[in-house]
């Protein structure tokens, strides 16, 4: 992953600058027109929240059972990364819904469950900022509860009555829209994995810096 | 009562109460006439709102580096002092 740093930092600059002109050029959406051309950041910015999920619900585990510092190091990583893609989906969404709804926000079960998501992976973080010690392992609890509510969030357009629109809109969608929107979702995706591993890198340095304390004391 | 003072006193109270009849909001409105579209000054432009979406997801991923490399920053620092105040020692 390291080594891949440079080049994939590269790549997903350039797919940033090319996403605008992919995105200008798809076509509009009948009934909501310009607005709805915030789908192209919006649902990549969850798919990159629920890829950090899926990260830190892992590496929580592995921590939990296994006892790995650098699972800790992902967990946390992936943790405050879930937090910063959540951020920008529950910012983007409400923009387009007070167009396209007429309200910035509806308390319905797709918004209120995400919402929710998004609150359980900021207690993992204040957890790990004010738990004290010991709170590593009540993070990774929490990481791993988080990880375990995800899915119902994905599928609660499906289950429950809500005026958000349904899972099965990415799947049907024709190429004029399917290309960009692809192209944005593997920007988001691989902006993720640069993010991780800068994260992690910090994590290391901050590991071996309290390693220092701990050697200087002894 | 005599007429006279009965027509003064009329007289006074319509002098005295037409400013307040002047005054008084303009009739409510008695009924709706369907159009087919809103007025183009009355819409909700989307180009603002999609354009603030689009700058706050770069404005979070600009922030959150400039915090990564803030830390590592502070990180590095600590860890320079340290390594001094081992030497020193």
């Amino acid at each position: 992953m390291r080594k891949a740093f440079a080049p994939l930092t590269v790549i997903v600059g350039l797919m940033f600058v090319a996403a605008p002109f992919l995105i200008a050029n798809a076509p509009y959406e009948s009934t909501m027109g310009l607005i709805q051309k915030i789908f192209y950041y919006h649902v990549p910015s969850w798919f990159g929240m629920y890829a950090a999920i899926a990260v830190c619900g892992v590496a929580s585990a592995i921590y939990l059972f296994q006892a790995r510092p650098a699972a800790d190091r992902y967990a946390v990583s992936a943790a405050e990364l879930a937090v910063l893609f959540g951020l920008m989906g529950l910012v983007t969404g409400p923009l387009w819904g007070r167009k396209a709804w007429g309200v910035w926000w509806q308390w319905d079960a797709r918004l209120t469950s995400a919402l929710l998501l998004w609150l359980i992976f900021v207690s993992y973080l204040l957890v790990r900022k004010y738990g004290g010690p010991g709170s590593e392992k009540l993070a990774a609890a929490t990481g791993i509860f988080g990880a375990a509510t995800s899915p119902f969030v994905y599928k609660s357009v499906d289950i429950w009555r809500t005026i958000h629109p349904q899972t099965s809109v990415v799947p049907t969608l024709k190429a004029p829209m399917g290309v960009p929107f692809a192209w944005s979702s593997l920007a988001f995706l691989l902006l993720f994995a640069v993010l991780l591993t800068l994260r992690v890198g910090l994590a290391e340095r901050q590991g071996a810096l309290d390693e220092l304390y701990l050697a200087q004391e002894d | 009562m005599s007429v006279r003072k009965l027509v003064i006193a009329l007289t006074s109270f319509v002098l005295l109460s037409s400013p307040a009849f002047a005054l008084q909001t303009p009739a409510g409105q008695g009924g709706f006439v369907p159009v087919d579209s809103v007025p183009l000054s009355d819409q909700l432009p989307a180009a603002p709102l999609l354009i603030t979406a689009y700058a706050f997801v770069w404005i979070a991923v600009m922030v959150y580096l400039w915090t990564i490399w803030r830390r590592l920053n502070t990180v590095e620092t600590e860890m320079r002092a340290l390594a001094q105040k081992v030497s020193r020692k």
